[in-house]
């Protein structure tokens, strides 16, 4: 822990550096760090079971036994968002990673391979692009039967046409530069080029579009919860804790819209600093 | 200009067309088919009356008759029959458009009146306190969920002012002000995270341009400020910020889904969510193509704008 401070107080030391060239890229570190214990350590860190439904203690106010209250089924909200922070961070990381990865592969491929194979993925991407963010996930979510994979289908695929735009420009930035075309009368094979020379130049704008979806993504799956067509009971999850039933009780215990929508909140806009941080760090000229 | 438009229609047209096919595929994506979805919450299927619904959906017609059947429907402005109600889908529909298009309209003011101030004022004052507080303020937009904010704007409102909003549509006929109340608060629900969005793109689209040597030659030459600012750096750096608008007058759908939730306004975008928990497809279906038409309607608007705001647009 010592190590750890003197680490972060140094101005020599490179995390030391880091923190005070990117204050605002810490503070989000640090809440999405604290909400990935919360995730990880639910088992512990909850003081009772999510999921049991306690008649005489419904509507309690916050108090030391709940310390954020229990709602109208008597369940503790507090034991409900540490294990919320699981369903929303593993849904969040996963969709933006998914999406990032395919988004990736098509993107490379649309903007390397070019001719037929761009002429086939470029106007699909293109034209799923122009959907609504979430109304493209609500149309999956209607298309699948709920459950857990879908809302993460649902979630990551209007994802890809995003991150393959980027991708695919970076690609065919990358393509004009001399070391390619170097590459090229070398007699290196367009796979060994597209691997060795194309795709660790796109790495950076990939990180970009992926950290800076999981705020999206954790968003979307918040709202889609709300509306009932997320992930499904018995996993707690913060945007069904602010469900239309919690909101009918708003006025008789505010607590049960205040806390859960405190969390989302403050993890979307750590993972925004974070992104808006990391965005910088590796590509300053890049606008999103 | 005439080549840009014509073009740039021909494109449109093209987009719808994809998009009613992206549309139409998504949703038999589904296992099974639609009739044995509806029925799978009945209980009892009486075969007779499944087949009878299959052959009023056409669905035992092959796939490409399907969506021919359908566009030539779409064409004719028949959106297909309800199950829900057991209505004609249009006049379900027709009576909520007002009050999405009121909303959404709101809300973009909202957007762009506080957007573009706070946008240029953080780019004025580049890595200042003011700078620092609108950067934070902007990001807060973007990291609040739309419904919550409108959830905790009906909490404080109800605690503090001891003010209940009507939970019921009111015409602006009947009461303007009553009316006026119960938009404005979900327009600044829905219009905080587009604020925040432009406020962002207007920054950094102002910062490029106050680099320029004409900005510099321009405060050389003694001009105040304010008329640098405003008429040298802001025309110029008007244009990401007009797409952006545009863009997301059209993304805004979705941030309408939630907000007309919250709040209980009849809207066409709570009715989709209606549609899809009840399975309503050919509603769905409708509903969404609905929505690719605005989205591009409102892209070809901004292109238009764009080639008239700066002719080498045109000459692409």
């Amino acid at each position: 822990m010592r190590a750890v401070l003197r680490a972060v107080g140094s101005r020599l030391h490179p995390v030391g550096r880091l923190v005070r060239r990117y204050p605002l890229g810490t503070a989000g570190a640090v809440i999405m760090l604290v909400a990935v214990v919360a995730a990880a350590g639910a088992d512990v860190l909850a003081t009772h079971d999510p999921t049991r439904i306690d008649a005489a203690h419904t509507f309690l106010a916050p108090s030391a036994s709940h310390w954020l209250g229990t709602d109208y089924l008597g369940r503790d909200i507090y034991s409900r968002l540490m294990h919320g922070a699981r369903v929303s961070l593993a849904v969040g990381i996963t969709c933006s990673l998914l999406g990032g990865l395919v988004g990736g592969g098509l993107g490379l491929a649309s903007g390397y391979a070019g001719g037929a194979v761009a002429f086939v993925i470029q106007p699909v991407l293109d034209i799923m692009q122009g959907f609504p963010l979430l109304v493209l996930a609500l149309v999956m979510t209607a298309a699948l039967s709920p459950s857990l994979a879908t809302t993460i289908i649902a979630i990551s695929v209007p994802f890809v046409p995003r991150v393959a735009r980027v991708v695919r420009a970076a690609v065919l930035s990358i393509r004009e530069t001399s070391y390619v075309e170097a590459a090229t009368a070398l007699g290196m094979s367009r796979l060994r080029i597209a691997v060795r020379h194309i795709f660790p130049n796109t790495v950076s704008p990939l990180i970009v579009m992926t950290t800076a979806q999981l705020g999206t993504a954790i968003l979307v799956e918040a709202s889609l919860s709300f509306l009932g067509l997320g992930v499904p009971e018995p996993y707690p999850s913060w945007g069904r804790m602010l469900s239309v039933s919690a909101a009918e009780f708003a006025q008789k215990a505010p607590w049960l819209v205040i806390f859960p929508g405190v969390a989302i909140s403050l993890v979307v806009f750590a993972s925004n600093l974070l992104g808006d941080a990391v965005r910088d760090f590796l590509d300053p000229r890049l606008r999103l | 200009m005439w080549p840009f438009v014509a073009r740039r229609l021909t494109l449109a047209a093209l987009t719808l067309v994809g998009m009613s096919l992206v549309i139409f595929v998504l949703l038999r994506l589904a296992p099974g088919n639609i009739v044995d979805l509806l029925f799978q919450s009945a209980g009892y299927v009486d075969p007779a009356a499944k087949q009878r619904i299959a052959h009023e959906l056409q669905i035992d017609r092959p796939v490409a008759v399907q969506y021919l059947l359908w566009i030539r429907d779409l064409a004719h402005g028949d959106l297909g029959i309800s199950y829900r109600y057991g209505l004609p889908a249009w006049q379900i529909i027709r009576p909520r458009i007002p009050t999405t298009v009121e909303l959404a309209t709101l809300a973009m003011v909202v957007a762009v009146l506080i957007g573009v101030p706070t946008g240029i004022l953080s780019a004025t004052h580049q890595d200042t306190a003011v700078d620092f507080g609108l950067r934070v303020f902007s990001l807060a937009g973007l990291s609040m969920p739309a419904f919550w904010l409108g959830m905790v704007i009906l909490l404080f409102l109800v605690r503090e002012f001891h003010w209940i909003p009507s939970m019921t549509y009111v015409s602006p006929y009947v009461d303007l002000r009553a009316h006026l109340v119960q938009f404005a608060f979900p327009a600044l629900a829905v219009g905080y995270r587009s604020a925040a969005l432009i406020s962002r793109m207007t920054r950094s689209s102002m910062l490029e341009v106050l680099r320029e040597d004409y900005v510099r030659t321009a405060q050389a030459k003694g001009l105040p400020r304010r008329i640098v600012v405003n008429r040298h750096a802001l025309r110029n750096a008007l244009l990401p910020i007009v797409t952006v608008i545009g863009t997301e007058f059209a993304f805004l759908i979705g941030g309408l889904v939630v907000t007309e939730t919250v709040f209980n306004l009849p809207g066409v975008a709570r009715y989709l969510v209606e549609a899809i928990t009840w399975r309503d497809y050919p509603i769905v279906q409708n509903l969404v193509m609905f929505i690719a038409i605005v989205v591009v309607c409102s892209n070809l608007a901004v292109d238009l704008l764009y080639a008239r705001l700066d002719p080498r647009v045109r000459f692409e």
